[in-house]
């Protein structure tokens, strides 16, 4: 690690101060901002523990719903209560993730802003426009077997690695935000950013802002699932992820939210995929149809193709698992 | 003042350096050579400690963060006089081989038994509510953050299901 | 007083089975265990060394070309620094297996991508660490190094060619023939303790506490890296976190510890991240290999062919040894098989847990079970059908063979079922589920070793020898033999391992550890009871120990009369070696879920079956063995290294990408063991058992897979996206 200055930010105030610096960032668990400072893939002069500042309490909302404090741990949301009763595609997207160690200590404003497992990203003697920019991308044509299938540019193919946030998506979450001008509301579809030209801009976040909470909306009855597809039985990334909140009215899909962890830059929501499948009975058809529009702009890059029919296969067998229910 | 750590009961002062992990705090500066280091990147669990309570990778965390908190390390579950009824149990179901891994899987299983006892779901839980059952499918889930190379993963799961079940397995 | 002993010819006196102590092969509980679960057993990087600097090493970022100058100013006004250490005895690459001399020195050439150059020495670690990331160094690289084993013209191995009658004839007129071509990726050992040295010098003696296998060898490379003599080194290694073939030789921290603690003139610790492990110490080869099988209308093979093609760097002599059990595995008068070896610049090919048959049993193994479903016969049938009565190309004897009996007794407590190998009959829910097996060989191998036990005039004992244990068992299969010799419980012996300054043993690798070093002791412990005997007037062979007490109730202390009894073992194989083929055998079996919409594979449960001579500790045997087949898990399912096409890096150097199984992966094992004496392979009639679990468990998956889901794979491991891309619609 290079030197760095330490320091526990007393408020939200100083720590939206120090962090306005580009040399600041904040650390609350640590899992993923120690790991990259160890590989100087992450190089800050200052360190800026937000850990005291609050924000750790999940508690409901005035209309049903509920906040996620941001440094409640990955572990305090998926135990809570409420959470395992009315948002259990959260609870099991969080348990499939990582380990119980790093759950333990990972916060929910972190598993937001955790960076690509990309090993071009990782290893700093090789290529990567994500954090060199102009260095040029080392997975296009060279190891790609976890990279992206939608939204890449000829800059970056990395995905976003989390489970979470795939969850948070499919739920219709919003990240609250507070920074020196103030406090702001973005959806969790629209807080993280797809690569472009500009691969190092991963979110939304401004310098100085930080993300205090996360905002489920009431719950809505039916089916949740979470379906994560990976290599290893566990501790392992997704090679592809589905979240899904379903649900059939008189055999008809009523309700239809899905996203896509393992596929692009950011949990992929793809409103036409749900609109497809919404007034429809469950069919083979019908999940190939959703299949079609999902995948209609996705390209492999050799190592990766598969995540194309394996998108596919896993969406049809998380939307059969509609078909069960009714049965 | 001084900030200080508590280890296996007694206060230190943490590090000047604030890149120090916790993980080398312990090995280096304490001298409590326990807890290994394996990877340093949160990917192998043999650092694993106990942290107020709450299992984490010691590699994965600054000394200079934990100011007042309490760790408990593999030192301080039992010693060779007297060990702990997990490490008993590790010892009877040669739950180990080289012995790398070992005070990581231990603490982890320390924690996990808590865990249970306090209903925490996880990934192989079929219901995510209520009470959960101990099975092999929930320790090796549960215990996943902990590789073991020499694999000796079938014994280190009868030795946790014998700690955790009583016996009545 | 060493007493020497070479075998020539078989030992089926099986002495060990008429001592009366009843220790020997019990399933006793580790004697350094208390130690390891308390976390009170030291490894290399623990032991606490006053004013000890911390370095870390620095490597090349370029394939091939040399270092033109390394900018030491860069670095050394940081904070902490104390020197940066170039010397052109650095080593380049960890020496391989036995190898009993230096490693490739010179930090100047680079060879491959991730080649240590340098060494920074600092303060603190974290100093250190930083400043090996700011060492400034330029180069010229060499262009177009390949790093493709495809795309070079590879060189034959010519000792392992085999051309014996006609195998193409014998293929064209078989009534089932089978020719596939498998392919498996390379492997990491992984040891869960990362390459660790601390090097102390007292004026020209150095002491290096360090984590390897093989001192006896060790010793002789780091003097001859360093150019000083053996006698001025000492080499501890009391606890090993993990070998599986890295720590055989000395690696690259040992001697940049070593060259560090002299510049600095003080001790220097040196310890290998993660990720330097992955890259600078030894991978197993990727392999594509060829089988073809001919088999008559009974199944019986009439051709055998196995061609394989392996890489390595240029320079080195270590070439994954695939075809090593095919020679002798199964009949067929008609053979080709051929080994060839593809020079590219990726990190040095070296031995990694069973070389040889980790790769090659699983491709030969799945063709059996290709021809078994050609022939219609039954996998277990088709290969107890094919066990030959001696070596089909040497002609030599088996010392022992154990294959049917593990064939027959492990579908016995597997409960194989004949009737089901028809692929895709039974699925529950999303998932197919199958069953499959496959045959175990790996060849017995055995060492010279010393071994020196005292029997101390208090009526303990003691052995010392500079074997090691890297989680074997050797401490406590040591005792069990000393004990059973000595008539002593295993408390009453201290076992001393892991210090050069002990009898050189065999070191731990290719599972030669426990017949060798046991032998050593065994014939020290002889020596010992013939003086025990001297002293009542009986022979050796007359002489009853337990409970430290003759049959006749005289105390070993009285016996003793106060003094300590010393002997030293010097075990030797001679002509046992090249008069017999000797291997372990055994087979596998394992049932597997595959799920229909994701290609995933898990293993529902596994049974292995093993002869490997004399069981010295069920306990660690079978520890031995479940490690064997988690590992042969990794291989089917998980473990792949994966090298960048254009400059050679490996890419996943690290436990979050390169996937070693984790506990949800591995389901309950079961492990017959299989009783044998094997005279011809040791004194005490054992062979190894270290890697004996591995070969060819990875078959038993993918046959299983096949059975399963109907998705016949040919590449190793078998992924996700494999199998979806293999499934039948």
């Amino acid at each position: 690690m290079r030197p760095f200055e330490y320091s526990r930010s007393p408020s939200l105030s100083e720590a939206s101060l120090l962090t306005a610096s580009k040399d600041t960032l904040a650390i609350a668990g640590g899992t993923n901002l120690l790991d990259l400072m160890k590989l100087q893939v992450e190089t800050p002069g200052q360190l800026a523990d937000i850990n005291r500042l609050g924000f750790a309490e999940i508690e409901d909302t005035g209309d049903g719903g509920l906040r996620l404090g941001s440094l409640a741990t990955n572990t305090e949301t998926a135990v809570h209560p409420r959470v395992r009763a009315d948002y259990p595609v959260l609870s099991r997207a969080i348990l499939a993730g990582a380990t119980q160690q790093l759950r333990n200590k990972a916060t929910n404003g972190g598993n937001l802003c955790q960076r690509t497992r990309c090993l071009y990203f990782t290893n700093i003697d090789q290529p990567c426009n994500k954090r060199e920019p102009g260095s040029g991308c080392g997975a296009i044509n060279g190891i790609a077997k976890l990279h992206a299938i939608l939204g890449t540019s000829d800059q970056c193919i990395a995905t976003y690695p989390g489970d979470m946030a795939v969850a948070l998506s499919a739920l219709g979450a919003t990240v609250q935000i507070s920074g020196s001008k103030g406090e702001r509301s973005v959806p969790v579809r629209d807080f993280h950013c797809l690569p472009g030209d500009t691969p190092w801009i991963e979110n939304v976040l401004e310098p100085g802002e930080i993300i205090t909470g996360i905002v489920l909306p009431a719950p809505v009855c039916g089916r949740q699932i979470y379906r994560k597809v990976r290599e290893r039985s566990s501790y392992a990334f997704a090679l592809v992820s589905v979240a899904a909140v379903l649900k059939l009215t008189d055999g008809k899909f009523s309700r239809a939210d899905l996203s896509f962890g393992g596929l692009a830059h950011k949990p992929w929501h793809d409103p036409r995929v749900g609109e497809a499948l919404l007034g429809q009975p469950p069919s083979d058809t019908l999940f190939d149809k959703a299949a079609d529009i999902l995948l209609e702009d996705a390209r492999g890059f050799g190592e990766n193709d598969f995540k194309i029919p394996l998108t596919r296969r896993t969406l049809h067998a998380v939307l059969a698992q509609t078909t069960e229910d009714a049965a | 003042m001084t900030e200080m750590i508590s280890v296996n009961g007694t206060a230190h002062p943490l590090p000047e350096d604030p890149r120090v992990s916790l993980l080398d705090f312990l090995r280096h500066d304490l001298g409590l050579t326990g807890t290994k280091k394996g990877c340093d990147h949160g990917q192998c669990g043999a650092c694993t400690i106990i942290v107020n309570g709450i299992r984490i990778n010691s590699c994965l965390t600054l000394a200079a963060m934990h100011d007042g908190d309490s760790v408990t390390t593999i030192e301080g579950l039992g010693t060779p006089d007297e060990p702990s009824a997990l490490q008993r149990a590790f010892l009877e179901y040669d739950g180990f081989q080289c012995g790398y891994c070992t005070p990581g899987q231990i603490c982890s299983a320390t924690a996990l038994l808590e865990e249970l006892a306090v209903n925490w779901p996880s990934d192989a839980s079929e219901c995510l509510e209520g009470r959960i059952a101990i099975t092999r499918e929930e320790i090796r889930e549960r215990m996943s953050g902990n590789l073991c190379r020499c694999g000796a993963y079938a014994n280190i799961v009868a030795a946790i299901e014998e700690v955790a079940t009583g016996g009545k397995s | 007083m060493t007493v020497h002993f070479k075998q020539n010819e078989p030992d089926n006196s099986n002495r060990l089975d008429g001592m009366k102590q009843g220790v020997l092969g019990k399933p006793l509980p580790r004697i350094e265990g208390l130690a390891k679960v308390t976390g009170t057993a030291p490894y290399a990087a623990e032991y606490p060394i006053d004013d000890c600097a911390e370095g870390v090493l620095v490597t090349a970022t370029i394939t091939r070309g040399e270092v033109t100058s390394i900018d030491r100013t860069s670095v050394l006004s940081m904070p902490g620094v104390i020197a940066v250490v170039d010397d052109e005895k650095l080593c380049t690459r960890a020496a391989q297996g036995t190898a009993n001399e230096a490693p490739m020195q010179g930090p100047g050439q680079v060879c491959y991508w991730g080649q240590p150059i340098a060494l920074v020495v600092a303060e603190s670690f974290e100093q250190a660490r930083d400043a090996a990331k700011h060492l400034s160094v330029e180069y010229r690289e060499d262009e177009g190094a390949p790093v493709d084993p495809d795309a070079v013209e590879p060189e034959e191995q010519e000792d392992e060619t085999v051309h014996q009658g006609d195998l193409a004839h014998a293929m064209a007129e078989a009534a089932h023939s089978v020719d596939v071509t498998y392919t498996t990726k390379g492997h990491a050992s992984a040891a869960m303790e990362p390459h660790a040295a601390i090097a102390e010098w007292d004026g020209d003696k150095l002491t290096v506490h360090a984590s390897l296998q093989m001192l006896n060898y060790n010793i002789s490379e780091l003097a001859d890296a360093l150019d000083i003599e053996e006698e001025n080194i000492r080499l501890i290694s009391r606890f090993v976190g993990g070998g599986f073939g890295s720590k055989l030789g000395i690696s690259e921290e040992v001697v940049a510890a070593a060259l560090a603690a002299k510049q600095v003139g003080r001790p220097v610790r040196v310890v290998q991240s993660r990720q330097q492990v992955f890259q600078t110490v030894m991978r197993r080869s990727e392999t594509t290999q060829r089988l073809r099988l001919a088999a008559d209308s009974d199944g019986t093979l009439t051709g055998f062919g196995h061609e394989a093609l392996v890489s390595n760097l240029p320079g080195e002599t270590f070439a994954e040894p695939v075809l090593q059990s095919s020679h002798f595995m199964y009949g067929g008068e008609n053979r080709e098989l051929m080994l060839n070896v593809a020079r590219i610049h990726r990190m040095t090919a070296g031995s990694v847990r069973a070389p040889g048959e980790a790769v090659g049993m699983p491709a030969l193994e799945g063709a059996m079970d290709v021809l078994a479903e050609k022939a219609g016969i039954d996998p277990v049938e088709l290969r107890l059908r094919n066990i030959p009565e001696k070596n089909p190309e040497e002609g030599l004897p088996f010392s022992s063979h154990k294959l049917a009996e593990c064939l027959k007794q492990g579908a016995e407590a597997f409960g194989w079922d004949r009737a089901s190998r028809k692929p895709r009959q039974r699925r529950e829910g999303e998932w197919w589920i199958g069953t499959g097996m496959a045959g175990a060989a790996r060849v017995h191998n055995i060492s010279e070793a010393k071994a020196r036990v005292t029997l101390k005039a208090d009526g303990t004992a003691l052995v010392e020898t500079d074997m090691t244990d890297i989680g074997t068992g050797t401490y406590t299969i040591l005792a069990q033999i000393a004990g059973e010799m000595l008539g002593l419980d295993t408390e009453q012996v201290l076992v001393e391992l892991g210090d050069t300054r002990h009898p050189r043993g065999p070191g731990s690798g290719g599972s030669w550890g426990a017949a060798s070093i046991g032998s050593a002791v065994y014939i020290a412990c002889k020596a010992i009871r013939e003086e025990l005997a001297a002293k009542i007037g009986a022979s050796e062979e007359e002489l009853d120990l337990r409970e430290g007490k003759t049959a006749s109730g005289e105390a070993l202390t009285d016996l003793l009369e106060g003094k300590d009894l010393a002997r030293e073992g010097h075990y030797e194989p001679g002509d046992i070696e090249d008069d017999y083929t000797a291997s372990g055998f055994g087979a596998f079996f394992a049932e597997v879920r595959v799920n229909h919409y994701t290609g995933e594979t898990r293993v529902d449960r596994m049974l292995g079956a093993f002869g490997f001579g004399r069981v010295l500790n069920a306990k660690t045997a079978r520890s031995q063995c479940i490690g064997g087949i988690t590992w042969s898990i990794g291989v089917a399912l998980t473990e792949a290294l994966e090298f960048d096409p254009r400059d050679g890096h490996l890419v996943n150097c690290d436990l979050a990408e390169y996937h070693v199984p984790v506990h949800r992966d591995v389901p309950d094992l079961e492990i017959v063991l299989v009783e044998e004496r094997d005279g011809a392979a040791s004194p005490i009639q054992a062979k190894g058992i270290g890697e004996l679990g591995m070969c060819g468990g990875a078959a038993a998956i993918a046959n299983a897979i096949y059975n399963a889901c109907g998705a016949r794979l040919y590449d190793y491991p078998m992924t996700p996206d494999r199998v979806l891309a293999a499934m039948p619609d």
